[in-house]
């Protein structure tokens, strides 16, 4: 079954396309990977799925159904969740508080409390439950920022780069927490890091200035002449 | 103790001691107090939106009036007694600032602090061009005849008194309530990152539209009071100064902690009431203690003190 579909997503800022008449489908289950050079829009086509930005033109259908009129947080509603590429939690909060917000939106009472204590414990965070999250590094906010999304127990994770600048380890870790969570949760990984990339998901989608330029296997992507010029270089 | 705990503690200990200074303080003080509580009810209205939503209003004074005139005028032009003219203020309060809140929430940041501003001033002349009904900048006396709630005469100073602790008891509990349930963490969130909060799936809108609603009731409380308590509406209720002064309370109490409206609302009224007793000049010396706390503790005094002492401060 398809969990998500666009049929001829675009989006022009002042003439410039950002991204241009993506058919995508995305089946229930699946880890996909979302991969292309610096300003293939990556980031815009996702943000047209889960509606921060509203599209140009075409339409976003999640489980059958045209979402593309309603605004963000009634997709969210629906069984989304998006993690943001640029670290967004709330600094001023605790830790636990960030993740609490994300879970009592679908739980009440005692619940949000298990909840998140679940989450965090699959991140590694949750000696830091009481600690601010503004005090946390990088690498743990970013872990945090997973938590989050964890914590909405969504049929579609959005993960928008979440390995950027997180320690080796941290990286091994997050693909053991990705492998737990397949099968289950339908994920969308937007990703640099090709091992990452080549390890975890069940198919890669490449887009190049604003279309998209290949779509299979990891080890058709990594035998593709196209994806090797546009992305991952002759090397 | 748990934070809970301590944190009751903390502001029913402030109502008891409260409660217990009106049969020691003096007569001058104990009016000054009453005074002090109705203004700080006002400002702990404001404190929801500006401190805990993080909007900024430059418009309250149109809820304060919106109170005093509905509660005024129903007294004055409907025959209406105390209790049903009270509820009258509030509703005005209510209707007032979601219908304000419905055309300003389409803005944010600077442009919610001009249009918040313009329709406080439309208010405003509102009142002056109505001055058949509402004695523009004159006022108007609600006689002692009329004051008298319950068979409890308020222009009697104990009486009002306790009428003063009992709202701002009510505004602070309710306050301190608040922002510790789901809704007013959300607003929080809000005020410290609005696209995070929206993309975890909560209407910002409705949470902002219902934050303005509250505070702008709870500001309408207390303009109904203080009309009531003191005896007198007036157009200058209703103008730009009544606006800027809860922003001032709150920014020098600390915007975002429950009992900071009280500590700025009591700190300034003093500063001026002594400084006033000094010397012709007083607002420089005002002034300059208002640069001093702004320059040392920006987070105001409350804020000062979650900051150095007790971080679980609500």
């Amino acid at each position: 079954m398809t969990l998500l579909t666009t049929r001829g997503l675009s989006k022009h800022f002042a003439g410039l396309c950002a991204v241009e008449g993506v058919n995508f489908d995305l089946p229930q289950g699946e880890v996909r990977a979302l991969i292309g050079p610096n300003g293939a829009g990556k980031t815009t086509l996702v943000s047209m799925i889960c509606g921060r930005i509203a599209p140009s033109g075409g339409q976003v259908i999640f489980e059958g159904r045209d979402i593309t009129a309603l605004p963000a947080h009634k997709r969210i509603m629906l069984g989304m969740a998006y993690t943001f590429q640029i670290t967004s939690v709330f600094a001023g909060l605790s830790v636990g508080e960030n993740v609490a917000l994300a879970a009592r939106r679908r739980l009440k009472g005692a619940d949000v409390g298990l909840a998140v204590d679940d989450a965090l414990a699959r991140v590694g965070l949750l000696d830091r439950k009481a600690q601010e999250a503004g005090d946390l590094s990088y690498g743990h906010q970013r872990l945090l920022e997973i938590a989050m999304g964890l914590a909405q127990s969504p049929r579609l994770l959005i993960l928008d780069e979440p390995t950027q600048g997180l320690a080796e380890g941290e990286i091994a870790e997050f693909k053991a927490l990705i492998r737990e969570l397949a099968g289950k949760t339908t994920i969308l990984l937007i990703e640099h890091n090709m091992s990452v990339v080549m390890e975890l998901a069940d198919r890669i989608t490449v887009l190049n200035f604003g279309e998209i330029l290949a779509e299979g296997t990891p080890d058709e992507i990594h035998a593709n002449g196209e994806v090797q010029t546009a992305y991952l270089g002759n090397g | 103790m748990s934070g809970g705990a301590r944190a009751f503690a903390l502001h029913g200990g402030l109502i008891v001691l409260l409660f217990v200074l009106q049969f020691v303080l003096p007569a001058y003080h104990h009016g000054n107090l009453a005074r002090i509580m109705v203004l700080a009810s006002y400002a702990v209205g404001y404190n929801i939106l500006f401190g805990y939503t993080g909007l900024l209003s430059l418009g309250h004074a149109l809820f304060f009036a919106a109170g005093m005139y509905g509660m005024g005028l129903g007294i004055q032009h409907l025959g209406l007694t105390p209790a049903p003219a009270l509820l009258l203020g509030l509703v005005a309060g209510a209707v007032v600032s979601g219908g304000l809140a419905l055309l300003a929430l389409r803005t944010t940041g600077v442009a919610f602090m001009i249009v918040t501003l313009m329709f406080a001033q439309a208010g405003y002349l509102t009142i002056l061009y109505f001055g058949e009904y509402t004695r523009g900048d004159e006022g108007f006396v609600i006689q002692q005849a009329q004051r008298v709630l319950w068979g409890i005469d308020l222009s009697d100073a104990g009486n009002r008194y306790f009428a003063a602790l009992i709202l701002f008891g009510t505004c602070l509990m309710a306050s301190l309530w608040l922002v510790r349930v789901p809704f007013g963490k959300v607003l929080v969130a809000i005020r410290e990152n609005e696209e995070r909060v929206r993309m975890l799936g909560y209407d910002i809108f409705v949470h902002k539209l219902a934050a303005m609603i509250i505070s702008g009731t709870i500001a309408a409380a207390a303009g109904a009071s203080y009309g009531l308590l003191f005896g007198y509406a007036g157009a200058s209720f209703a103008s730009v100064q009544y606006s800027i002064f809860p922003l001032l309370w709150v920014l020098l109490g600390g915007a975002g902690t429950v009992l900071g409206p009280f500590i700025g609302t009591l700190f300034m009224f003093y500063l001026i009431d002594l400084s006033s007793g000094v010397t012709t000049a007083y607002m420089l010396i005002a002034g300059v203690a208002l640069v001093l706390l702004t320059l040392f503790a920006p987070q105001g005094l409350m804020g000062e003190l979650r900051r150095r002492v007790w971080r679980g401060l609500p």
